[in-house]
């Protein structure tokens, strides 16, 4: 059951990794490839994520958006 | 299923809030800055203040706070925002009216305009950023560098029996009748994003009130300076700057009642 996500604006991001650390569950992981600035951006690379904004809150770029499952919807997937 | 058909089916719980502008920051990765700023501009937005909020900014890495925060803004000389943000609310005394300085702004050229700001019980906030080092010329020490702290004009360390101790200038301040609310805070984890931003939440409810200055200091970070990478700087913050510059609370309203 997928419980949050987020999106990552990878132009935005400048690889600080604070978000990955930040990350509870560990669903967030630098990329190969390099964005517009030279800069390996964070991607999500779990499903695992739980929409808990602790990334969002360190990441210096405001670069992450975070949804959740809202309270008393239907499962999602 | 792909993230855009999910995120139809989830709740959007974070985004950037409006009243910072759509434009990149110009900070180093992982600087204290960024979250500093957003911190007090999500303020702004849940307070519904945006129309009556002025800010100063100082010199320093954060000169053009104002490209990022979307409220009215003055920049004052180096050191002097407190003396400008003093000026604005005397004559605006209703406008709700902040500060930002570094530290090598607010406790080195700006330590006069500090202390007598906050002696005289102005009713504005004062931020003040932490490094603990001049970010933006190159970091030199600052007032504030810790003890043995290497900076470009510390080579072998900051000597206390040469350029004596850092300067505890919250702690100092918090001393005056005129400060009100004096508050010591860090941006490196999120619940300490957390905290920070409810303790600029009751400054800027406090402000109301007109009994005197908020004060919050931000341990922060500056990796270019102290030539780390942004997630050594955590670890750094937690051992080297947090026995020096404990968090927490230095002064509270004697009667909490708002
Ligand atoms: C009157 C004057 N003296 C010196 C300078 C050079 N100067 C620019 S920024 C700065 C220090 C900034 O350090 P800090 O306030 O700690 O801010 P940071 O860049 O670390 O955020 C200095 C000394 C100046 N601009 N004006
Ligand atoms: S915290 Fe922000 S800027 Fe840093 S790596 Fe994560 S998304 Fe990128
Ligand atoms: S020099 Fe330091 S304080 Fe200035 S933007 Fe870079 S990391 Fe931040």
């Amino acid at each position: 059951m997928i419980r949050g996500t987020v999106i990552i604006d990878k132009d935005l991001c400048k690889g600080c990794e604070l978000c990955i650390v930040a990350c509870p569950q560990t669903s967030l992981a630098l990329s190969k490839s390099i964005n517009v600035s030279g800069y390996r951006f964070a991607e999500l690379v779990e499903t695992n994520c739980t929409g808990c904004v602790n990334c969002a809150l360190v990441c210096p770029e405001v670069a992450i958006k975070v949804y959740r499952k809202a309270k008393g919807t239907k499962k999602v997937v | 299923m792909e993230t855009e058909e999910l995120t139809n089916e989830l709740e959007l719980v974070y985004s950037k809030p409006e009243t910072l502008k759509d434009v990149p920051f110009h900070y180093c990765p992982g600087c204290s800055h960024s979250v500093a700023h957003r911190v007090i501009m999500e303020v702004v937005q849940e307070l519904g203040i945006q129309e009556e909020t002025i800010g100063v900014a100082p010199v320093g890495c954060s000169v053009f706070a104002y490209h990022y925060m979307n409220v009215d803004m003055q920049q004052a000389a180096h050191g002097r925002a407190s003396a400008v943000a003093t000026g604005i609310k005397r004559v605006l005394p209703d406008k709700y009216v902040f500060s930002y300085q570094g530290d090598g702004d607010l406790a080195a050229i700006g330590t006069a305009e500090t202390i007598h700001t906050v002696n005289r019980g102005e009713n504005i906030l004062m931020v003040f950023i932490n490094n603990g080092i001049y970010g933006m010329t190159g970091g030199q020490m600052a007032p504030t560098s810790l003890p043995g702290q290497i900076t470009s004009t510390s080579p072998y360390g900051r000597d206390t029996a040469d350029v004596g101790f850092p300067l505890k200038i919250t702690e100092l301040v918090a001393m005056l009748p005129g400060a009100l609310y004096v508050s010591r805070h860090a941006v490196h984890t999120p619940n300490a994003v957390r905290k920070f931003k409810k303790a600029i939440t009751k400054s800027f409810e406090y402000q109301k009130q007109k009994r005197g200055t908020c004060f919050i200091e931000v341990v922060s970070n500056c990796p270019s300076g102290w030539k780390m990478t942004p997630v050594d700087t955590i670890k750094y913050i937690e051992e080297v700057m947090f026995p020096s510059y404990p968090l927490g609370d230095i002064k509270v309203p004697k009667d909490e009642n708002i």
